[in-house]
């Protein structure tokens, strides 16, 4: 039996929880289908995660994509389909990934992160563009630009690092109406992998403590730079990636199996750290720097 | 017996000819491992010069693996018995990275900045950093005179001095002090 699982119209790191709560509910062996034939927009954590929804699977789900020709056609030229039809079984219409010019608004359209060769090509991939779009349209400091960049690569070195599978990355600015109401650069990086917490229960002669879960393994990374590698420099890219939000008034939030935790800024009233939530695993980072507003 | 290293041409040589950024730690990794070759081959003491000019960008694992693995070695002298390194050419991004290392092993380094300034990266306290300047503006100097330079109590000098050489940020030769810029 095929277990529907409905994509919400509007997906973006809250909306997607509803995705990821249907999905807890059917074991990894059971075929799924993707509705996504009502949905109208998505950020690119919301496309990020429905690739790395179908990775999780070990039987191959099957995928439904927007019936709206505007959202299909926009989810092609970011580079959706040429991914998703590798990964899901596609029913429905399946817009052409022809070599259509890229949205504006992408910095970076989704791509695969499995081995440190492709962090050096969103590497450079990125810098071509953020410059233009940093500085000129989010009017963000010029050294803003290369921080990015640092910032862009620790998070996919995390995935070839500790997730022991590929993941996908995806760069756009949108407009943030809903808490912002200005533009902002969006930054999404999943992967269905092992997580935070199996990675660090992997550190040689790792013990539990009185209270281990993904919240506490989140905070140890995150907040405390605990890395699974006894190396003394190692835990640097998260730290590194966390003074560059805060510099840059930004958001940073990092879901990993049943929790996720998140650096808040004045602008947002997310839960710094909210446990509990749907398994999912693997870990799913987004990144928000807004647009920076000169003074009046 | 200084040699100079340009990274730039030394990533494109072994990593791949078409990079240009200093990003994660396999790439960091293979460019610590050429220079430490280098490194091996050189008469003691020796004073290397990384130059970090034609390097696009440097994240922090890659500057963690190519700086703060190869200081570490020549800390603790597992790379070489008597080697000095001082880095040029790195702009502020750099230095963010490098920083964010030196702080993680106790390091320090003198860094040229594209600005033609130099600084020390990484910890070091107060008195280190007079006596460093100190040394840095007189090239040579032994410690007597250097005393008379920073106003400071001999013993205080002599401490600091003790700090400067286990950091490998000054060498010495037989009475005298020598700054690494002075010796490029």
């Amino acid at each position: 039996m095929t277990t529907v699982i409905t994509v919400p119209p509007s997906l973006d790191d809250e909306t997607f929880e509803q995705v990821f709560e249907q999905v807890a509910a059917v074991s990894a062996d059971q075929k799924i289908l993707v509705d996504a034939r009502h949905t109208r927009w998505s950020s690119p954590y919301g496309l990020t995660a429905l690739l790395t929804l179908g990775q999780s699977r070990a039987e191959q789900a099957a995928f439904a994509g927007p019936e709206a020709e505007d959202t299909a056609s926009y989810w092609a030229r970011a580079g959706f389909y040429r991914h998703a039809s590798e990964i899901y079984e596609m029913h429905g219409k399946v817009p052409r990934t022809r070599e259509a010019p890229t949205e504006s608004n992408v910095l970076l359209e989704i791509t695969e992160v499995a081995r440190s060769d492709d962090v050096h090509t969103v590497v450079e991939r990125i810098q071509s563009r953020a410059q233009a779009i940093l500085v000129h349209e989010l009017h963000l400091d010029p050294q803003a630009t290369m921080r990015f960049a640092m910032t862009l690569s620790e998070v996919c070195q995390n995935i070839v690092e500790h997730a022991g599978q590929g993941g996908w990355v995806a760069v756009q600015t949108y407009q943030y109406r809903k808490r912002l109401g200005r533009r902002a650069v969006v930054i999404a990086v999943c992967d269905a992998g092992l997580g935070f917490r199996r990675s660090l229960e992997s550190t040689p002669g790792w013990k539990p403590r009185d209270r281990w879960d993904d919240a506490a393994a989140l905070e140890d990374a995150l907040v405390r730079g605990v890395s699974r590698y006894r190396d003394p420099g190692r835990g640097q890219g998260l730290a590194g990636v966390r003074r560059f939000v805060g510099k840059w008034e930004g958001k940073l939030a990092i879901r990993s199996g049943t929790a996720r935790i998140t650096i808040v800024p004045e602008w947002d009233d997310a839960v710094p750290l909210k446990e509990g939530l749907p398994h999912f695993p693997g870990a799913q980072v987004q990144i928000t720097i807004p647009e920076r507003v000169p003074p009046a | 017996m200084t040699h100079h290293i340009d990274i730039g041409s030394l990533l494109r040589r072994t990593v791949c000819d078409l990079y240009s950024n200093l990003v994660t730690r396999p790439t960091g990794a293979a460019v610590r491992k050429e220079i430490e070759v280098v490194l091996k081959g050189l008469d003691e003491p020796s004073l290397t010069v990384i130059d970090f000019s034609q390097v696009g960008l440097l994240d922090y694992s890659c500057a963690d693996e190519v700086v703060g693995k190869l200081l570490d070695g020549v800390r603790r002298q597992v790379i070489l018995t008597d080697a000095y390194v001082l880095v040029r050419g790195v702009r502020d991004d750099h230095l963010e990275a490098l920083d964010a290392v030196m702080q993680r092993y106790d390091l320090a380094v003198i860094a040229e900045g594209d600005d033609g300034a130099w600084r020390v990266v990484g910890p070091l306290d107060d008195g280190m950093r007079r006596v460093l300047d100190a040394v840095h503006r007189c090239g040579r100097v032994i410690k007597s005179d250097l005393v008379k330079a920073v106003d400071t109590p001999s013993c205080d000098v002599e401490a600091s001095l003790d700090g400067l050489l286990a950091r490998r940020l000054v060498m010495r030769d037989d009475d005298a002090y020598v700054s690494l810029q002075s010796v490029m």
